[in-house]
Order: C-alpha cells, then sequence, then structure tokens
C-alpha cells in the first residue's frame, strides 16, 4: 500500500481511462444518477440521435419536482415528472418514480438503495452529489452538457482537484451535529473557501459519526465551494451497506470489502492544505445571512457590518433582505414556520433528532417535515416519530427536495422566515423573497417550539 | 454552438459577491423550453426588485463581478440565462466549479482575474457600461480603457474558439473506453450494480 498516496488519488487512479494534454483526465463512472432536470440532457442525446451507453448503470429518481402533499400538482410540474419517465423508459433505465416505494431524493436513494458504494464513481446533475463521498467514493455534481456527455459515453472529463484534509479532532458536545461541523468550517473558510478542492474530512469526531452524519458533512462540501467531500470508509460504512437492495453479496461482497478498506489516505500522504478544528469547541450554528459562510454559533449576535472588513457590503445586504438588525441577539430572532427534510438532513436519524425535542411539546409556528425517502417515511411511521411530528402540530408530507428548493410548489412566502434544516439561505431560494437560516433538525426543532432561533442544548436535558 | 474568437460590446458592473446560481435564475423558471429563451429569467427577481440594476438598462456583452460567481446549484440553466441574454464573458475573482464547466460548454468565457484588478474594474464601470473587447487567441481584454490578461486553458480556448463539443471529442477515444470499462468490470465485478 503507498503510504504516499490520499484517498483522492487512490480513487482518482482507479478510474482514470486517460489524460488529455492539459491534465484533464477522462473518468469512468460506475453510477449516473439522473432527475426530473435533467430533460436538457436527454433531449440533447435524442436530438444526436445517440442511445444511452450504459443503462444498467443509470438510475433515474423524481425528487425536484415532486408533489408532498395532496392535490393536484401544477401542470408544468406533472410535464417534468411525466418527461423524465418517458426518457426513461424509452432509454431502458431503472427509475424510482413518484409512487414507488423507494422513490426518494436522489442523495438519500443511492445510499438507502446500496447504489452508493465505496471506491465507485458517482455523477448526477446536482450540486449535492458531494453527499456520496461520504462512502468513500469519488461523487461529484455536473451540468447538464456534461449529464448528456456521461448518457452517451458512461465517462467525464475532469481535472484532478488539489487534495484539502479538514480534521475535526475530539468530540461533539451533546446536541451539536455534523451540520453544525459543516456551518462551522465554511463559516471559517468561506463559501469559496475551499474552491478547487477536494476536501476528505478525518479526526475522531468524524469517525464517531454515523453514516447519515458523514453524509450530512459531505452533502455540504459544495457550500464550502468543493465539488467533492470524502470519508475513508471503515466499519460503520460497510454495516450500513450490507443487505442493501444492490450491493454485492457473496463472494462479491467479501471481495469487496477488501478493496474497500485499503480506501483510505496513506500514513506519509500530504495535502495541499490542512485545517484543524477541535470538534468539542463547536456550538450549534446558524446562519443569518444569504450566504452559508454567513453562520454563527447560536449564542452570537447579529454581527456589525462595520467591523467585517471587505465582507461588509454583502453583510449589509444579507441583513437588508434578512429584515435583521446588527447587534441583536441571534435568539431574539422570530421565525414565521419551520421546515425538516431535504438531502442534507432528511434522513431517519435527522427525524430522530427533531422528535427527540419535540416529543411532548407544542409548535408555536407552523411547519412541514418532508422525509428524505419514502421508506424513511415508512420507518419513521414504525418508529412512532411522525405521530411526534403531527401531536406537535407540524405537517407530515411525502418525500421529495420539497421547500429546500420550492421546486414542486412548496414555497415560503416573501418576507416569512424559515428555520430549515436544509443547505442553502441564498436569496429567493426557498421563494421569491423567503428568508432562511440554515441548521441542524434538532435545531430547527428548538426554533419550531419557541418561535425563535434558540439553543437546542437545553431542551435536550435529561432526553438523550 | 457556434464559436467565437473575439467579442466586442458593452461591460457592466456587477460588485457583489457569491452571486449564485439561484440568484442567476430562479428555480421556478427552470421547467420552461429553452427553444423561447432563457434571457429574460437573469436575474429575474433581483432586477425587478431593482429597478435601478444596470441589467435594466443595458445588454452588455461582458459582466465583471465579485468573487464566487456561479457559486451553488449545477442549474446549467444559469449559463443559459446570460448566454440568451447575449453575455459571452464574466469577469470575477473566483467561480463556482461547476458553473465554470458549464460555461466554457456553452460558448460563454469565465476568465479568472485578481481581486485587485476585479477592483480596479468595478470603480471604472460605476453603474455604467463601457467599451469592451474580449480576445480569446492572446487571453486578453480591454474593459472601461483597461488592459486585463487572463489565464486561459488551451483545451477550452479551442472549445470556445471552435464551438466545439465533449461529445464529438470523446468519441475518438471509443476503444479505450471500452477497454477500460471490461478491465474494471473483470477486476471488480462489485462495481456493477448487484441486481
Amino acid at each position: 500500500m503507498n503510504l504516499h498516496s490520499t484517498l483522492l488519488d487512490k480513487l482518482w487512479d482507479a478510474h482514470e481511462v486517460l489524460r488529455r494534454e492539459d491534465g484533464t483526465s477522462l473518468l469512468w463512472v460506475d453510477r449516473h444518477l439522473v432527475h426530473e432536470g435533467s430533460h436538457h440532457a436527454f433531449a440533447k442525446l435524442k436530438s444526436r440521435g445517440m442511445p444511452v451507453a450504459q443503462p444498467a448503470l443509470t438510475f433515474g429518481v423524481v425528487d425536484h419536482y415532486a408533489p408532498t402533499r395532496a392535490g393536484d400538482a401544477a401542470a408544468d410540474i406533472r410535464k417534468m415528472i411525466r418527461t423524465l419517465g418517458e426518457n426513461a423508459a424509452e432509454t431502458g433505465i431503472r427509475l424510482f418514480d413518484l409512487h414507488d416505494p423507494e422513490q426518494g431524493i436522489v442523495h438519500v436513494v443511492g445510499p438507502e438503495q446500496g447504489l452508493t458504494l465505496p471506491g465507485l464513481l458517482i455523477n448526477c446533475g446536482d450540486s449535492h452529489t458531494s453527499t456520496h463521498g461520504a462512502f468513500g467514493a469519488l461523487a461529484f455534481g455536473v451540468g447538464a452538457t456534461e449529464v448528456a456527455h456521461i448518457l452517451a459515453t458512461q465517462t467525464i472529463w475532469q481535472k484532478r482537484p488539489k487534495s484539502m484534509r479538514i480534521t475535526f479532532d475530539g468530540q461533539c458536545a451533546a446536541g451539536v451535529t455534523a451540520k453544525d461541523m459543516a456551518l462551522h468550517w465554511i463559516a471559517a473558510l468561506g463559501a469559496d473557501g475551499a474552491q478547487g478542492y477536494a476536501v476528505e474530512y478525518a479526526g475522531t469526531a468524524v469517525a464517531a459519526l454515523s453514516m447519515e452524519g458523514r453524509l450530512t458533512l459531505c452533502n455540504l462540501s459544495i457550500e464550502g465551494g468543493a465539488r467533492m467531500g470524502l470519508v475513508a470508509p471503515d466499519d460503520v460504512t460497510f454495516d450500513y451497506i450490507k443487505g442493501r437492495p444492490f450491493a454485492p453479496t457473496g463472494a462479491a461482497w467479501e471481495a469487496a470489502v477488501a478493496d474497500w478498506r485499503m480506501l483510505r489516505s496513506g500514513r506519509e500522504s500530504t495535502f495541499a492544505r490542512e485545517v484543524i478544528f477541535d470538534a468539542k469547541k463547536i456550538a450549534p450554528t446558524v446562519t443569518w445571512g444569504t450566504s452559508p459562510e454567513e453562520a454563527l454559533p447560536i449564542t452570537a449576535k447579529v454581527p456589525v457590518p462595520d467591523q467585517l472588513g471587505g465582507k461588509a457590503d454583502h453583510a449589509r445586504a444579507s441583513l437588508d433582505y434578512m429584515g435583521l438588525t446588527a447587534g441583536m441577539p441571534l435568539t431574539d430572532v422570530k421565525v414565521d414556520q419551520v421546515f425538516i427534510g431535504s438531502c442534507t438532513n432528511g434522513r431517519i436519524e435527522d427525524l430522530r433528532m427533531a422528535a427527540a425535542v419535540l416529543r411532548g411539546r407544542k409548535a408555536v409556528v407552523p411547519g412541514l417535515i418532508s422525509p428524505g425517502s419514502a421508506q424513511v417515511k415508512k420507518q419513521a411511521e414504525n418508529e412512532g416519530l411522525a405521530q411526534v411530528f403531527t401531536q406537535a402540530g407540524l405537517e407530515w408530507a411525502a418525500s421529495g427536495c420539497s421547500m429546500c428548493v420550492g421546486m414542486n410548489g412548496d414555497l415560503v412566502d416573501a418576507g416569512k422566515r424559515c428555520a430549515s434544516s436544509t443547505n442553502r439561505n441564498f436569496k429567493g431560494r426557498q421563494g421569491r423573497g423567503a428568508r432562511t437560516h440554515l441548521m441542524s433538525p434538532a435545531m430547527v426543532a428548538a426554533a419550531a417550539v419557541t418561535g425563535h432561533l434558540a439553543d437546542v442544548r437545553p431542551l435536550l436535558e435529561g432526553r438523550t | 454552438m457556434s464559436g467565437w474568437t473575439q467579442i466586442s460590446g458593452s461591460a457592466v458592473a456587477l460588485p457583489d459577491a457569491n452571486i449564485d446560481t439561484d440568484q442567476l435564475i430562479p428555480a421556478r423558471f427552470m421547467s420552461q423550453s429553452r427553444a423561447d429563451g432563457y434571457g429574460g429569467f437573469l436575474l429575474h427577481d433581483v432586477r425587478e426588485g431593482t429597478p435601478a440594476h444596470p441589467l435594466n438598462y443595458h445588454t452588455p456583452k461582458v459582466l465583471v463581478t465579485g468573487r464566487n460567481f456561479g457559486s451553488g446549484s449545477s442549474r446549467e440553466a444559469a449559463v443559459y440565462a446570460l448566454v440568451d441574454f447575449g453575455i459571452r464573458a464574466v469577469f470575477a475573482p473566483s467561480f463556482g466549479d461547476i458553473f465554470a464547466g458549464n460555461a466554457v460548454n456553452n460558448g460563454l468565457l469565465a476568465a479568472q482575474v485578481d481581486q485587485a484588478t476585479i477592483e480596479t474594474l468595478l470603480a471604472h464601470l460605476g453603474n455604467g457600461a463601457e467599451q469592451a473587447h474580449v480576445d480569446l487567441s492572446t487571453s486578453r481584454a480591454s474593459i472601461a480603457g483597461i488592459e486585463v490578461r487572463f489565464a486561459l486553458n488551451p483545451v477550452h480556448a479551442r472549445k470556445l474558439i471552435n464551438g466545439w463539443d465533449d461529445i464529438d471529442l470523446t468519441a475518438q477515444h471509443a476503444d479505450e473506453i471500452n477497454a477500460f470499462c471490461a478491465a474494471r468490470h473483470a477486476a471488480h465485478s462489485w462495481a456493477m450494480p448487484a441486481t
């Protein structure tokens, strides 16, 4: 085993078909995931009269436009879903359609079905494809032209990114989650802090995370500018995968685990950039602005732009859009509604954490909970979590991207403030004029029961 | 897609940092057919909420903007909106990685230029539109009378100039791809989906 190779190098080298003169590699794609938004790519392929090169390695999921509430969807939404169905049928790819019992958000379904495995290269026309790197897979989002290229050739041209290691030493305190770790590093390094890098997450606090936590951490890599996030696979990974529908079995399983155990950076590996954080110093974290880098511990105050140097103008614009006063305590920020779900925090463990806060309590603001997949929905109902949410007064909906991006019509109204377990607090992301505060599902639950941004830690005392 | 080597037109400044793809094209427009053109969707909500927005008055070919332009969602529709609006080049200190890839695939130059140069350009442009000329063959531009050099990957330059598509380039490597696929699945049978 090469002691110098990083996990990134090993994954890259295993997929490199060739390299052209400018250093860009042609990489083999093991899994290609498509969704309703891939219609531009299918149209492009059709216009050139080309077939899908590897339908057996291509999987379709209805998620971005999936209706999550009863009633008729708008015509353009129905059309987007129908078009994916037609494209999947014509090209012979397996589709997790709207009413499939295994439907869900593409980055929840991949891992859940065992389509996501260590050592694979996974592409999808969605920036949060970085999520799958939690398994030690090389996974990154691509645009529509690249989706068409992968459909046509099962390969992607890509320049090898620089390697960065972000280490979280120590352990997170109770009530502090992978979401807080992610917002913490993005606030420290900036929304473009890891641009041009693949980030490998390491350290005791990362090793201690469940697969759900690792998925959250890798998911948010793109919010710090990194197209790829990675965690070296270990027994936590293998235990999660074993027995899943598309996972290897028998002799293939044994061979796979033997290969997967090699997927770690060597002791002598050097990274182009190394950053180390002390996990025990991380507090529950919330965003106050319109970029994920505008995040602070819940115990802090809304920043004063004049004290932010080069970021002052952006901060002023953020406060204006968000309707916040410089210097006010974050815990004084009242919310109008809450949302729990998305590829970032819509998995079973996320719902358990929210339920731990909500059990026996009432939400004082309305809220929507959309599980990350139909399987997560069923499990949450079997575990009694759904009842906890509805008894708290929150709406329990079907699975999809939902209010994270609002394409299916689940929107936050203009001027309304939403505590959200999602990934982007961009202007207009959850709806035109909507004000988004990003935080963990447990923190969203705390906002629901208090009506303002709140520290979840006291609400968890004696509960977990 | 048709290629280009030189463009002349006006340049406009958008001094904000972190202009993400959700702002460049709000999600609700993405179910529309490209055939009708995406130019009207460009920065739709920002422009409507800001009557004095420069793109409400000018139709530039060049934008000069702040760091982390095109960050966020991988939606190529953000590039379609820029291109359909008539924009051919964006100058910024940094770009979202996925956006930068989408740009070159659609004839849009995403030119990375150092922060100091960008600040000089932003100061000269102000709220107005100034003459600009961009030449891919020399990796030079003149914006509001200021000479700017930018780095340009030679393969990206060829793609922009010729309007090339990667699918054509990759087709030449079909034999290598097929051999790679066979070898991978022989050595790592687990890499195929089990069912």
